[in-house]
Parts: C-alpha cells; sequence; structure tokens
C-alpha cells in the first residue's frame, strides 16, 4: 500500500492556501468553457495554459487538470438545459437529459449527470493511483527501442482502431509527424525543411498549432450554426440531490458498465466520445425497457456521463505512466509539462513525486469541489449563455492570440496560429480527424529519437524491433492494430461469418 | 419576470439560412486538399531529399525519418485523390453555403485584421478594437455598452497576464505613454 501513503503526501502537497484557490479558479474556469459555445475542454486548456507559464509545475497542472475537471461538468449543463451538447462528448447525454428537462425534472437530470460524472472519474482515478505507478515502475526498464514500439503501438492504434476512413487518419498523423519534424533536428543538430526561413528554426510549437486548430476553428465553425437557443433554466434544490442519490445503487450495474467503458477506452485511444456513445448504447441494449429511452430515463443520463468522465480521466493514466496521452486534452497537458520544465515519461514517478501525487490527489479533490460547486451555482452558468455570442467571439480570438504569443514570445506564432486555424476549419469539414494530428505533432520527435536511437545501438538492424519478447510483442501487437480490419475480416471469413463492411 | 426564470431565450438574427446557394461542394473541397497535401509532400520529400535521406555510419540521416513521412502522406493524399475522383454520387454535400462563408468571414477578417494591429499597436490595443469592433457593427451592440466592455476586457487582461502572472504581451505607443 505503498500508494496510499504517497497519496497522503499528494494531499498535504495541495492542501496550502494558493493551490486550493488555484484549484477553484480551475474549475470555474473550466465549467464556464464547458457551456460556453466554441470553447471546449481542449481548447479551454489551451487557451489557459499561458497563464500557467510562471508557476510552479505543481499548481500550474493542478489548475489546469481542474479546468479540464470544470469543462467535463460544464458541458452536461447545455446539453441537459438546452439540447446543445457544450462538447461532442456530452452529445448522448442530450438523448435523455433533454427530454428530462423538458418535463420538467432538469434538476434531476443535472443532479443525475453530475453525480455519475463524479463516479465515473473517481472510478478511473482510483485505477490510476493504483495501476499508474507500476505501470511506471516496469516502464522504467524501457530503453529506445521499446519506447519506439509504445509510440509506434499508440499511433498504429490510431489508424487501425479509428472510426474515420483510414487514409484521413493516416494523413493527419503523417503531417503532423513532418510538422514536428521541422527546425533543428535533434541527434543531428542540423536544419531541415527551414527553407532557409530564420522563424521555423524554432520548429513548429505543438501548443501554438493546437490552439489555432481547436480554437480558432472552432469559433469558425460554430459561427456557421444558427446560435439562437431556447432552454430551461433550472435550481437545484438540496432535495432532489438526496433523492436522486437515495437511487443510485439500484443503477449500479450501469454505473459499474460505464465506469469499465470509459477507462478502457480512455486508456486506449478511443476517447470519451466513443465512450458516451458506447455507454449509452449497452445501456439501452441491457435494459429491459428498451422503449423508455429517449424519453426521459434517467439511467440514460447516467449511462454517458459516467463512461465520458470516466475516460477523459483514465487518458491521463498513460500520459503519467508513459508520457503517451490517451486524448487530445491529456497531450495539451503533456505539452505543458514540457513548458514546466518536466520530462513526460515514467522517471516523473521517481524524479517528480511532489508533482505526480499532487496531481492524483488533485484529481480526487478536484472532483469533489467541483461536484459540489456545479451542483450549487447551476443558474449562474446557464446564465452566461445569454451573454452575446458577437461579446464572447472576439474575447476567445484575444485568448487564443495571448496563449499562442505567451509560448515562445513570437508575433510569428501568432500568425501560425491563424494558419492552424483554417487548416482546423477545412480538415473537420472534410472529415479529416484532428487527435492523431495533435498525438503526432506532440510525439513526434520523441518517436524519432527513439527510433534513431534504436537505430544506433543496433548498428542500422530493423530486426532490434523484435531482439527480446518485451519488445517483440508490442512491435507485433502494432502491427496487428494497423492491419486490424484486414485482420477482422480474414477471422471472420474464416469462421464463415459474413464479413461486415465498414463504411 | 417570472417567465425568463424559468425560460432562457436567445434569438440570432443574422442566423445563416438553411437554403443559402452553396459555395462549394465537400467532393471539391475534398479534391483540392488532396492536391494540396500532395504538393507539400513533394515539397518535404525534395527538402528532406537534399539534407539527405539515407543512412549514415550511426544510423539513419537527418532526413530519414521525415522523407519516408512524406511518402506516407503523399500517397495517402493520392489515395483520397483517386478515391474521391472514382467516386460517383449523385447529390454533392455542401462544404459552405453563401450565408454561412458570411458569417466565417464577419470573424475571420477581424481576426486577420487583429493580427496586424497586434503587431504594430500592441496586443492591448488591439484586443481593444477588436472587441469593440466585433460588438458594435456585427453583434448590433449600442455603443456605449460595446466600448464599456470591450475597455474591461483588455484592462483585465492587462492586470491579469502583464502585472498577475509576469507573462509579457506585445505593446505599442499606447502603453508606452504609461511607462510600460
Amino acid at each position: 500500500m505503498e500508494a496510499l501513503g504517497l497519496l497522503l503526501h499528494g494531499f498535504e502537497v495541495l492542501l496550502t492556501f494558493k493551490t486550493l484557490s488555484l484549484m477553484m479558479v480551475g474549475l470555474v474556469l473550466g465549467i464556464f468553457v464547458g457551456v460556453l459555445p466554441g470553447l471546449g475542454g481542449p481548447n479551454g486548456v489551451a487557451i489557459l495554459l499561458p497563464l500557467t507559464f510562471t508557476m510552479d509545475p505543481t499548481s500550474a497542472i493542478v489548475m489546469l487538470s481542474c479546468i479540464y475537471w470544470g469543462a467535463l461538468f460544464g458541458g452536461a449543463i447545455t446539453s441537459i438545459l438546452f439540447n446543445i451538447p457544450g462538447e461532442a462528448w456530452s452529445v448522448a447525454t442530450t438523448f435523455d437529459g433533454y427530454p428530462m428537462a423538458q418535463q420538467g425534472r432538469a434538476a434531476e437530470a443535472l443532479t443525475a449527470a453530475f453525480t455519475s460524472s463524479f463516479i465515473g472519474s473517481l472510478v478511473a482515478v482510483l485505477l490510476i493511483t493504483f495501476l499508474a505507478p507500476g505501470i511506471a515502475s516496469f516502464a522504467l526498464r524501457f530503453g529506445p527501442p521499446e519506447f519506439f514500439a509504445v509510440y509506434f503501438l499508440t499511433f498504429c492504434s490510431f489508424v487501425g482502431l479509428g472510426r474515420e476512413e483510414k487514409h484521413k487518419t493516416l494523413i493527419s498523423m503523417s503531417l503532423g509527424l513532418l510538422l514536428a519534424g521541422i527546425g533543428m533536428d535533434t541527434v543531428s543538430a542540423q536544419l531541415r525543411m527551414t527553407f532557409g526561413w530564420s522563424e521555423l528554426y524554432r520548429g513548429i510549437n505543438f501548443l501554438v498549432a493546437v490552439i489555432g486548430l481547436f480554437g480558432i476553428s472552432e469559433i469558425l465553425l460554430t459561427m456557421e450554426e444558427r446560435l439562437a437557443l431556447r432552454g430551461h433554466a433550472a435550481k437545484i434544490s438540496l432535495g432532489v440531490v438526496l433523492r436522486v442519490w437515495k437511487d443510485l445503487p439500484r443503477y449500479w450495474v450501469t454505473l459499474l458498465r460505464s465506469s469499465a467503458i470509459g477507462c478502457w477506452l480512455g486508456i486506449t485511444p478511443g476517447g470519451a466520445i466513443a465512450a458516451s456513445f458506447m455507454g449509452y448504447n449497452l445501456a439501452k441494449r441491457f435494459s429491459k425497457d428498451k422503449e423508455s429511452f429517449g424519453k426521459g430515463r434517467i439511467e440514460g443520463v447516467f449511462a454517458p456521463e459516467t463512461a465520458a468522465h470516466a475516460s477523459g480521466t483514465a487518458a491521463l493514466l498513460p500520459m503519467l505512466a508513459l508520457g503517451i496521452p490517451g486524448s487530445g486534452t491529456a497531450a495539451i497537458l503533456l505539452g505543458g509539462l514540457m513548458v514546466w520544465g518536466l520530462n513526460p515519461g515514467p522517471l516523473l514517478f521517481v524524479e517528480h513525486k511532489d508533482f505526480v501525487w499532487g496531481l492524483i490527489a488533485s484529481m480526487y479533490l478536484g472532483n469533489i469541489v467541483g461536484l459540489v460547486m456545479v451542483l450549487s451555482t447551476v443558474p449562474l452558468f446557464a446564465a452566461v449563455l445569454r451573454v452575446p455570442f458577437s461579446a464572447i467571439a472576439p474575447m476567445i480570438v484575444v485568448s487564443c492570440a495571448v496563449g499562442a504569443y505567451a509560448i515562445q514570445n513570437a508575433m510569428f506564432d501568432i500568425w501560425l496560429m491563424l494558419a492552424f486555424g483554417v487548416i482546423g476549419y477545412v480538415f473537420k469539414k472534410v472529415a479529416i480527424p484532428l487527435a492523431p494530428f495533435t498525438l503526432a505533432l506532440v510525439l513526434g520527435n520523441r518517436a524519432e529519437d527513439s527510433f534513431r536511437l534504436s537505430m544506433i545501438g543496433a548498428g542500422g538492424d530493423m530486426r532490434v524491433f523484435w531482439s527480446n519478447s518485451l519488445v517483440g510483442s508490442i512491435t507485433t501487437l502494432a502491427l496487428v492494430l494497423l492491419f486490424w480490419p484486414l485482420v477482422a475480416g480474414a477471422i471472420g471469413r474464416m469462421r464463415g461469418a459474413p464479413v461486415k463492411t465498414t463504411a | 419576470m417570472a417567465e425568463s426564470e424559468k425560460e432562457i431565450v436567445v434569438e440570432d438574427p443574422t442566423a445563416p439560412a438553411e437554403d443559402s446557394p452553396a459555395v462549394a461542394g465537400t467532393r471539391t473541397v475534398g479534391l483540392v486538399v488532396s492536391l494540396l497535401l500532395m504538393a507539400f509532400a513533394g515539397l518535404m520529400a525534395f527538402d528532406n531529399w537534399r539534407t539527405g535521406m539515407g543512412w549514415a555510419p550511426d544510423g539513419p540521416k537527418a532526413g530519414y525519418f521525415p522523407f519516408y513521412l512524406s511518402m506516407i502522406l503523399g500517397g495517402a493524399s493520392l489515395y483520397g485523390l483517386v478515391a474521391a475522383l472514382l467516386k460517383r454520387t449523385g447529390a454533392e454535400q455542401v462544404f459552405v453555403n453563401r450565408d454561412q462563408l458570411r458569417r466565417v468571414m464577419q470573424v475571420f477578417i477581424p481576426t486577420c485584421l487583429f493580427c496586424l494591429v497586434t503587431q504594430w499597436l500592441g496586443l492591448y490595443v488591439a484586443s481593444f478594437l477588436l472587441v469593440a469592433g466585433f460588438m458594435r457593427v456585427i453583434g448590433r451592440i449600442a455603443w456605449w455598452k460595446s466600448l464599456a466592455t470591450s475597455f474591461v476586457f483588455a484592462a483585465a487582461m492587462f492586470v491579469t497576464f502583464d502585472i498577475a502572472f509576469d507573462v509579457i504581451m506585445p505593446k505599442g505607443p499606447i502603453e508606452a505613454l504609461f511607462g510600460h
């Protein structure tokens, strides 16, 4: 039970006035960001990242992760009250949440959403607490070939398991890896792909790209839509909260199932969006009364919210233990780690105990405080939507510019951000996924370095990736996942079952 | 005011019409994007070939990794291009219609201007102008509200970043007047 002792130490780190107040600020900003149209978890975290540049890493990560929890909570408010999912992962919450609000049960639906969010992330945090240190200490034995194999596995699973068209995922990923390579080559100190343009010598900063891709492009996309909204105001009374909580044990199967789905999809690059839909669909399939789903059934709120939160939280596990983010937001937090001067990877657990356990402790505390806060302040945040978008849009643009500039104090980065905004807008509309791009951009240099270090170590022999059972099985698994659609098809044919074609 | 407590209503009078004529189709834009990506891949491949994409005695040269990546990028884009050309579908999906494009440009053009102004007058003045101008011209919000909001916003940004968090933003002649 070494983890418990370290966790207690984490709470000690956390329980200072400064950290606690940063936590509250983070949660408020996060809920705000989650409620606003055109902003969400990843963009919110990316835009607010510059605030943390001058903080110590522990305070910084506590504030940023609280923004993330807040955004996860906030997404549910607009889904239920206005039938507008503030986040893609809250789409499934609207199916039953909005009908409940229409029937005058908005308070009940909101309580259900917040409570199940809390349960989902709690399960995921427990998983992180007890699993992450083990994985990290196992990964300490990794050399460059093993690390390259793990990166390779991450990339391959995106291509093989993603629901987007394969060539589009491949485009997105290779473009991200290419852009990551621009500038000074870390191994040979040679400049490449700069075409003599001095602004490019530094390389393309990951966070600048993310702010453009998610922040600016999201504003452009939001403007295309009809922004009128009509919804219910709600106040949550203590009576409703207690009534919903009293009924909770009846839904333990749904809650547990959704948590498990969420944790699994969070660690693998499935993501919160897939998790919320899967949680909802499975709850519906296993229900005795399928017809009542979509008409205001409380289980239809529990299932997707639990899964989305579990997945959003579990995505931090591979980031902490291996330095590989499980989601877009985790990738941004990873980018933050580098800005604060930490080196992501398994060594974090050894070299920066305060940081890691402070973060894990803040996940517990942040979710509890967030739950209380969001339950008591819903009317306030719902009213935020009354603020006209023509006032919010330019402020978001300014925040994006501040974020992009602050990273390296370069005006060029503001222009770069604008360019990425256009790229993100076009890519989203032609269905090229952005998540692989983000992941590739943040991992690109590290993946290449580990590849070249393994090559140098092995004298250029590719068989190094099968030189022992560990690295061999990871590499093989990666290749299996890469060609998973073909493999699954072959297995299906061997069984004689009709092959299901996926579009 | 009992009604407004129960319901929150926000209107959007300038919302894009559903039946506004299309400016471009998704397939066309997809083709253009594929072509651009192929051109980019070609450019990158050329530069990496120049840097050296082979093997040095101590392992791959600097251009090795990116060279093969640009090959993958080019290949995947080519595949997308061919697949889109071969696919014969009746009605093309609308990429963007005229009303939508107008609204997108309403944000995009001011954003570009904002970046330009930031370069000359500093970020805070530019953000004051952007917020006030946007609220007044596009949101049709009263002058005094727009000006007051944007002034408070720019001042709050200045206090948060430059003073509280020590994150220094680009500044111009106006901040210089106040000794910053």
